[in-house]
């Protein structure tokens, strides 16, 4: 059966998916998905992960699976590619104020960051308080592409979506 | 050997070795020093699982038999094994792993940002991903030698050694065969005198400011290229690969 749905509409549809470890922000904000192609009655998704090892990828493909079986289109295949390898640059503007309120202080542009994480730089904000005073407690946070800091003024630890 | 063999054995040398190490980093799981060095060890772990992932599923394409990743993993023996020996030895102390990851990580570093520029557009896609990767990698594990090195006298005692019993596994990094030359001369490899250098460079800053020596022992390690391992390898195969010989079509 060909399908009927324009790729925009499939687009819209799986921005309703999340991502599975930061679910306030979805698979398009976080520039996993990366393309729909219709290839006779078969729907080819697109997708890159962040990390090589990321667990998390095979639960995307699992969901991309299943919500467009809800429309009624079975013959999916989920494609993963390399290329371009990618970048916490492709994270949209809206997307980081999602991830700050949410507690994670987002990626800077990966220029800035590299300074941040050779300890040369010390403009790292605190997600919750907003004071700069901050300190990383470890490169390697509670998922591969996250690093763990402290707050010197509110104490607090959180999470720092590092760039990549 | 044809242009195809010399590249379906080049990706199982690099395959497997990410694949040994990661196996053997995963062993701290549950075990680390601190909780941060727990996470940080796993998430390493976990970066080079996935590299050996995308290698031997291309491996697997090259070969053209129909093997995937994990036949190529799960179902291969030690003589089939083509990891670099560095990778299969034991974790020991805190010192040991720490010493393991750095000679390694540097010698990826360097591998993997002239891996980048291959012909092989597959290879090159998986090398420019994995570079980020060890990118971190390095500057953590880098950071340990000068905390180990330049730290208390038992912390410096205990990475020099380990650092002196590693060392005869290093030559082997920069070894080059009939492999590499064909590879090479399709632009496909890097000849690795230039790696070597790179490493040996990096190696000797590190070194030095962490106030560690150099080992002068000439004694070296190899074989790995023709699958002869040291006796540590046979018995990480048997638990990596129990399950799944186990049950050899079960499905998750």
């Amino acid at each position: 059966m060909p399908i009927t749905f324009s790729k925009d509409e499939i687009f819209k549809l799986l921005s309703e998916i999340p991502d599975p470890e930061i679910p306030v922000i979805n698979i398009i904000e976080l520039g996993i998905l990366r393309e729909v192609k219709f290839i006779d009655d078969e729907c080819v998704v697109v997708i890159t992960p962040t990390y090589t090892g990321c667990p998390a990828m095979k639960v995307i493909e699992d969901d991309i699976k299943i919500k467009l079986k809800e429309i009624g289109i079975e013959k999916v295949k989920v494609e993963l590619v390399l290329t371009p390898a990618w970048t916490t640059d492709w994270i949209s503007d809206e997307a980081k104020e999602k991830l700050r309120a949410y507690g994670i202080a987002p990626p800077d542009h990966s220029s800035v960051d590299k300074k941040v994480l050779l300890g040369k730089a010390r403009d790292l904000k605190c997600p919750l308080c907003g004071s700069k005073r901050t300190e990383m407690i470890s490169q390697f946070g509670s998922t591969a592409c996250k690093a763990l800091y402290r707050c010197l003024d509110c104490k607090e630890p959180f999470d720092y979506f590092k760039c990549l | 050997m044809t242009l195809q063999e010399a590249k379906f054995e080049y990706l199982l040398r690099l395959g497997d070795s990410s694949l040994i190490i990661g196996h053997r980093l995963s062993e701290w799981c549950g075990h680390g020093p601190i909780l941060e060095e727990d996470i940080a060890l796993i998430n390493i772990a976990l970066d080079f699982v996935g590299n050996a992932t995308s290698l031997l599923e291309y491996a697997g394409k090259v070969e053209g038999k129909g093997r995937n990743e994990d036949d190529l993993a799960f179902m291969r023996g030690e003589r089939e094994y083509r990891n670099l020996l560095i990778t299969e030895q034991p974790n020991g102390d805190y010192a040991n792993t720490i010493a393991r990851q750095f000679l390694f990580d540097a010698h990826m570093f360097f591998l993997y940002e002239e891996l980048k520029n291959s012909k092989d557009e597959t290879i090159a896609a998986i090398a420019v991903k994995s570079h980020k990767e060890i990118t971190y990698h390095l500057r953590h594990t880098s950071q340990w030698m000068l905390r180990l090195g330049d730290g208390t006298a038992e912390s410096h005692t205990r990475l020099q050694n380990a650092v002196n019993e590693l060392w005869m596994f290093t030559s082997e990094l920069f070894d080059m065969d009939e492999v590499d030359a064909i590879l090479i001369k399709e632009g496909i490899v890097p000849d690795l005198t230039k790696v070597k250098a790179a490493w040996e460079k990096q190696v000797n800053e590190v070194f030095a400011e962490a106030t560690l020596t150099v080992p002068e022992t000439k004694f070296k390690q190899k074989g790995s290229k023709e699958g002869k391992h040291s006796e540590h390898l046979g018995f990480l195969l048997a638990e990596m690969q129990y399950v799944h010989r186990s049950f050899p079509d079960a499905k998750w």
